[in-house]
C-alpha cells in the first residue's frame, strides 16, 4: 500500500519522448503511448487490491486477543455458548480454509458479518461512509482551496509580512493536535466563554427529530466545528507544498517573458506561474482525496462523529475481524484509486508525463 | 508554453470557483442554522420534558437474543419486563411480569403467575405464552441463546397452563430463579423472526415492548430515543421523552453537561468530578459501586481435564506466599492516591451495596497492611533473602512477578508502580506487563498476577460461579468461563450448596462461609470498590432514585429505577434558550463578515477578469 501511495512523480522529469521509426504521425503515436500508460497504471491499481485483500486477512490475525473472550467477557455464559460463538463466526475452522471462504466471499463483495454488530460488513461501513464523507469531504474542499489561495500568494509576495505571518500560522496549526483543538473549540464556542456564546453544538451529527430542510440545516450546524477543525490542521500542509512548488518557479524565464509582453502581474501569476506549480499540489490533493475515507478517528471522537474512524477503532479492539478486513479494505482501495486517477491524470496537465 | 497556458486557464478557474462555491454554501448553511430551526425547536420542546443521558458505548444489538453490552441490556430493561426485578432499596426480588413465584417441595418446578395488567406498546396482553415462548426459543435455536442462554441451561421444559401462569421444570434445583435477568418479548412479533444471529431489531418502529418506555427511534452512534409508556402498569415515567445521545469523549460530554445539551453524564474521572463539583444547577453522585478490583493469582493453570499449562511462578502455589502478597499492599494508600477517594477499601469479593451477601473478614482472618508480617510469613514459606537482599524460588532463581495489566486502564498502572515497590521491599521484583488485550496471555494461564474485575449482580451466582471447578476449560485448548483457573474443592461444595437452598437467608449465610474461604485461599485480593461517579444536571432533573436508594448509582442500574423515577425541573431548558438567542445574534453576525470576505473575493476575481478582456 505504501508502495502505491505516491503517485509516480519521477516520470514527469522525463525527457520528451524519443521520436521512434514509426511511420504513423506523432498525435497517434502519443495516444497510443498514453493507452500504454493507462494500462499500465490500472494493472497495477488492480495488483494492488489483490494484494491488499490478502494482506487485510493475515494482518489482523496477528493482533493479540480473542474476539469471542472479549465479546463474552463481564458477563455470564456457559462453554457451550462460547463454543458456539466460534463455530457461528467460523472460527473454529483450520486458518486456510476461513481463508479461502473470506476470498471466495470477498470476491462476490460479500465482506463478511461483523462479529459484534451482527449485520453485514458492508452495512455498517455504507452506513458509516456518508457521514465520514460528508465531514472529511467538507473539510478536503475548503482546507485545499484555502491552501491553494494562500499558498500562491505567499510564494508571491515571498518574505513580505504576510507571508510570513501565514506561513507562521499556518505551521503553528498544523503542528496542534487535532483533538486538542476540537475539544478547545467546543469549550469555547459550544458551552461558551466568558462574552462568547455557546454558539454550536457540544457534539454528534445531528439533534435528531428534525426532517426535511431543518434536517440539513441542522447538520450543517453541527458540521460546523469539526470542519473548523478540520481545515485548520490540515490547510498548512497546502499551503507549504503549493508555496515552495511555485517558488521554485517563480525564477523562470518565461515568467520574465510573460511580464515583458506587459501583462498584469496578478495574471502572470495566475495563467503562467501557478498552473505550472500546481503538479506537486495535485499530486497531494489526491492523496488528500484518498484519506479522506478513512476518517479521522481524533476528530470524529472528540465530536461524536459517527464515521468510519470510530467505527474502525472499535472493530480493532475486539477485534472484530470482518469488519477490520472490510474497513482495511476499503481504506487502502480509496487511496490506490485516488492514486491511479492522480496518475491518469498527470498526462493531461503535464503532457511530458506517460510518454 | 502558451498551449499550455490556455488550457491551464479552463482548468484551473472551474476548480477554485467550485471550490470557492462549496465554502460559501457550508457557511451559509451553517449561518442559517442558528437563524431557522432553533426558534422552532425551542417552540415544539418548550413543553416537552426530555431527559438527555450521554452515552459512549455503541449498541451492540437491539435484540435483546444477542445484545451483551451494558448499553444495550439497560435499554433492554426499559423496553421489555423481566419475570421479576429488585427492589431498589436493598436489591431483594420484586415482582416484575411475574407478581409470585414458588418452586414445588422437590425443588424442581418453579410456577411464577403472570401479572395480567401488562399490555403490549402494540394493545395485546402480554401472558405466560409469551413468556414460555421466549424461554423455550432460547433452549431450542443456538441463535436464539447467543446472549442469555447460561439462563436456561439448567431448564428442562417450560410451559405455560394458562394465560397467567408460567411453569418452569428444572434438571437440578437452582436458587438463581428469581434473578432471571431475560427479557421476555411479545410471541406474536418474534414468531416471525427467521435467523435469530441476524435479525437486529432495529428496522421497524416503534418497538413493540411493555416496559416503561417504548423505543421510537435508533440511529448508530447518534441516538436512541424513548418515549413513555402510558400504560405501564407501575405508573408512566414522567419525563416526555428519553434520549441516550452519543458523546464518544468523556470531556465532550462534560461540556455538554456544562451547557445543558445533556442532562446526564455517567463514568467521570476525578478529575472531571472536582471540575464539576463547583458548578451551579449540577449534582455529582459520588455513589459505590458494583465493581471489585482485585489483584488475582495464577493458581497454577489446569484443565478439567487434570493436563497443567501455563508458567505460573511455583512460588504462587503456596498459600503463605499468596497471603503475603495480602499483607503488603497498603489500600488506603491506593483509595486516597491512585482513586483519589472514589473508591472504598476492598476485603471479601462482594462490595457492600449488595447487602444481604456482604462479607467482612474476622478479626483473626483479616489481612490488614503489615510488610513486617509478610516477611515472616515469607520466611517461614522458606522464600529468604539472598545475599542481593532478593528472595529466592526454590529453583534458586530471583523471584520476579509477572503482573497482567490492562494498558486502557491508568488504575493498572499505577497501583503497579505501588507494587514495584511495596513488593521491591519485601525482596521481591515486579514486571508490569501492560497490554491492550489481555486475553491471550490470561487464557494461557502465562501470567504471575494479574489486574482483575467484575461487576456484581444483585444475585451473585455467576460471579461465585467463575472460581469453580466446573469453570475450568475442558482441555488446555479450549476456553472456559473461569476467572483464573481457581479450583477449591471446599469452595465447590459450598457452591453447590447455595445452588440448591431456596431460603435467602441460609443461601446468605452460605455465600459468605465462600467468600471467606475464598478470602483464605488468598487467590483474589479485592484491593478495592470502585465508586461510579456521575453527575446530572438539577435544572433539568428535579429527582431521581439511586440504586441502593440511600447511596448508589444512576446509571446501569439493576432495574429501570432511575430514568422511570425522575422528576423534570420545572425551569428546564431556561438557561440554554437564553444563550441560543444571543447565539444567534452572533452567529449572524460572524456569517454575514465571513460572506461579506467571499463576496469580496469574487468581485476581486470578476473585476480582474473584466479587465483582462479589454
Amino acid at each position: 500500500m505504501t508502495a502505491e501511495a505516491t503517485p509516480s512523480l519521477v516520470e514527469a522529469t522525463d525527457g520528451p519522448a524519443q521520436a521512434g521509426p514509426s511511420v504513423r504521425g506523432p498525435r497517434a503515436r502519443t495516444r497510443t503511448a498514453y493507452l500504454r500508460y493507462v494500462a499500465g497504471k490500472l494493472g497495477g491499481a488492480a495488483v494492488s487490491l489483490l494484494a491488499v485483500l490478502v494482506t487485510s486477512f493475515f494482518l489482523f490475525r496477528l493482533i493479540p486477543g480473542d474476539p469471542v473472550k472479549y465479546m463474552t467477557g463481564g458477563r455470564q455464559v456457559s462453554a457451550e455458548q462460547l463454543a458456539n460463538y466460534r463455530k457461528e463466526f467460523g472460527l473454529d475452522l483450520p486458518m486456510w480454509e476461513q481463508f479461502t471462504d473470506y476470498c471466495g466471499k470477498a470476491l462476490t463483495g460479500d465482506l463478511g458479518t461483523s462479529y459484534q454488530f451482527r449485520a453485514p460488513v458492508i452495512d455498517k461501513i455504507t452506513e458509516a461512509l456518508p457521514n465520514t464523507l460528508l465531514l472529511t469531504g467538507t473539510a478536503f474542499v475548503l482546507y485545499t482551496a484555502l491552501g491553494i489561495f494562500i499558498g500562491t500568494r505567499s510564494a508571491w509576495r515571498n518574505g513580505g509580512l504576510s507571508d510570513r505571518v501565514n506561513t507562521g500560522l499556518a505551521l503553528t496549526l498544523y503542528s496542534i493536535p487535532s483533538f486538542w483543538l476540537g475539544l478547545l473549540l467546543i469549550i469555547v464556542f459550544s458551552v461558551g466563554m466568558g462574552p462568547i456564546p455557546g454558539l454550536f453544538p457540544t457534539g454528534g451529527m445531528e439533534s435528531g427529530g428534525n426532517e426535511g430542510f431543518a434536517y440539513v440545516m441542522d447538520v450543517a450546524h453541527h458540521l460546523i466545528l469539526p470542519v473548523v477543525t478540520l481545515v485548520a490542521v490540515e490547510y498548512g500542509q497546502t499551503l507549504l507544498v503549493t508555496r515552495s512548488a511555485l517558488l521554485d518557479e517563480m525564477g523562470s524565464d518565461y515568467l520574465t517573458t510573460a511580464r515583458a509582453k506587459g501583462l498584469r502581474d496578478d495574471l502572470v501569476r495566475r495563467r503562467h506561474a501557478v498552473p505550472n506549480a500546481l503538479l506537486p499540489t495535485v499530486t497531494l490533493i489526491f492523496i488528500n482525496l484518498g484519506r479522506t475515507v478513512a476518517g479521522v478517528i481524533l476528530v470524529e471522537t472528540v465530536f461524536s462523529w459517527p464515521g468510519l474512524g470510530g467505527l474502525f477503532y472499535q472493530a480493532l479492539s475486539v477485534p472484530d475481524l470482518p469488519l477490520v478486513q472490510g474497513l482495511f479494505f476499503v481504506f487502502a482501495a480509496a487511496v490506490i484509486v485516488m492514486n491511479t486517477l492522480a496518475d491518469l491524470i498527470y498526462p493531461l496537465l503535464d503532457p511530458r508525463v506517460g510518454r | 508554453m502558451n498551449t499550455q497556458d490556455q488550457h491551464h486557464r479552463g482548468l484551473l478557474r472551474p476548480r477554485l470557483v467550485a471550490a470557492a462555491g462549496a465554502a460559501a454554501l457550508t457557511l451559509t448553511a451553517g449561518l442559517a442554522t442558528p437563524l431557522n430551526p432553533a426558534p422552532h425547536q425551542a417552540q415544539a420542546k418548550e413543553n416537552k420534558k426530555v431527559l438527555t443521558v450521554a452515552v459512549a458505548q455503541s449498541v451492540d444489538s437491539l435484540s435483546p437474543f444477542l445484545a451483551s453490552r451494558l448499553v444495550s441490556t439497560s435499554i433492554h430493561r426499559l423496553m421489555y419486563e423481566y419475570l421479576t426485578n429488585y427492589d431498589p432499596a436493598d436489591n431483594h426480588a420484586i415482582p416484575g411480569l411475574a407478581t409470585k413465584w414458588e418452586p414445588s417441595a422437590d425443588k424442581l418446578t418453579w410456577t411464577y403467575t403472570i401479572r395480567s395488567n401488562s399490555k403490549w406498546s402494540d394493545g395485546q396482553q402480554a401472558t405466560a405464552e409469551d413468556a414460555a415462548w421466549t424461554f423455550n426459543k432460547m433452549m431450542t435455536d443456538e441463535g436464539a441463546a447467543t446472549a442469555n442462554g447460561s439462563f436456561v441451561g439448567n431448564f428442562k421444559k417450560v410451559t405455560a397452563p394458562s394465560a397467567t401462569k408460567l411453569v418452569i421444570e428444572l434438571k437440578k434445583p437452582q436458587a438463581t430463579m428469581a434473578a432471571l435477568d431475560v427479557p421476555i418479548v411479545p410471541k406474536h412479533v418474534w414468531e416471525k423472526v427467521g435467523d435469530f444471529t441476524k435479525f437486529n431489531n432495529d428496522k421497524q418502529f416503534p418497538i413493540v415492548g411493555n416496559g416503561p418506555f417504548i423505543l421510537t427511534d435508533y440511529k448508530p452512534d447518534s441516538y436512541v430515543r424513548l418515549k413513555p409508556n402510558k400504560s405501564f402498569w407501575r405508573g408512566a415515567p414522567k419525563f416526555d421523552e428519553l434520549v441516550f445521545k452519543y458523546y464518544k469523549d468523556g470531556d465532550a460530554a462534560v461540556a455538554a453537561l456544562q451547557k445543558g445539551e445533556v442532562s446526564f453524564v455517567s463514568g467521570l474521572t476525578p478529575a472531571q468530578s472536582t471540575a464539576l463539583k463547583s458548578q451551579q444547577n449540577i449534582k455529582v453522585n459520588d455513589a459505590p459501586g458494583r465493581r471489585f478490583y482485585a489483584l488475582a493469582t495464577n493458581p497454577g493453570a489446569q484443565a478439567k481435564n487434570g493436563k497443567k499449562f501455563g508458567d505460573g511462578a511455583e512460588s504462587l502455589l503456596d498459600q503463605k506466599v499468596r497471603q503475603a502478597l495480602f499483607l503488603a499492599i497498603d489500600r488506603k494508600t491506593l483509595i486516597d492516591k491512585v482513586f483519589q477517594g472514589h473508591a472504598v477499601e476492598g476485603e471479601g469479593y462482594i462490595p457492600p451495596r449488595f447487602s444481604t451477601y456482604f462479607w467482612k473478614p474476622e478479626a483473626s482472618q483479616q489481612l490488614t497492611y503489615d510488610p513486617a508480617r509478610a516477611a515472616k510469613l515469607l520466611d517461614e514459606a522458606g522464600y529468604k533473602k539472598n545475599g542481593d537482599g532478593k528472595r529466592v524460588e526454590k529453583n534458586g532463581k530471583p523471584i520476579n512477578y509477572r503482573v497482567l495489566c490492562h494498558a486502557t486502564d491508568p488504575n493498572d498502572k499505577a497501583v503497579g508502580q505501588y507494587l514495584k515497590e511495596w513488593y521491591g521491599k519485601l525482596g521481591i521484583g515486579v514486571t508490569l506487563n501492560c497490554l491492550d488485550n489481555v486475553t491471550d496471555p490470561w487464557l494461557a494461564g502465562t501470567y504471575d498476577l494479574a489486574f482483575d474485575g467484575w461487576s456484581v449482580n444483585p444475585d451473585p451466582d455467576f460471579v461465585l460461579s467463575i472460581h469453580t471447578c466446573g469453570a475450568l476449560p475442558a482441555t488446555p485448548k479450549d476456553t472456559g468461563a473461569t476467572d483464573n483457573f481457581i479450583c477449591d474443592k471446599k469452595y465447590d461444595e459450598l457452591y453447590d450448596q447455595q445452588l440448591a437452598e431456596y431460603d435467602t437467608a441460609k443461601r446468605a449465610d452460605i455465600v459468605k462461609q465462600m467468600e471467606s474461604r475464598l478470602y483464605d485461599t488468598g487467590y483474589m485480593n479485592v484491593m478495592a470498590y470502585p465508586n461510579a461517579v456521575e453527575a446530572y444536571r438539577t435544572d433539568q432533573i428535579k429527582s431521581i432514585e439511586t440504586m441502593p436508594k440511600a447511596a448508589g448509582n444512576i446509571y446501569g442500574q439493576d432495574g429501570y429505577w432511575s430514568w422511570w423515577s425522575a422528576v423534570p425541573a420545572g425551569s428546564s431548558g431556561e438557561s440554554s434558550d437564553s444563550s441560543s438567542s444571543t447565539g444567534v445574534i452572533i452567529g449572524i453576525v460572524a456569517g454575514v463578515l465571513v460572506l461579506a470576505g467571499i463576496g469580496a473575493f469574487f468581485a476581486m476575481r470578476r473585476r480582474s477578469t473584466a479587465e483582462d478582456r479589454e
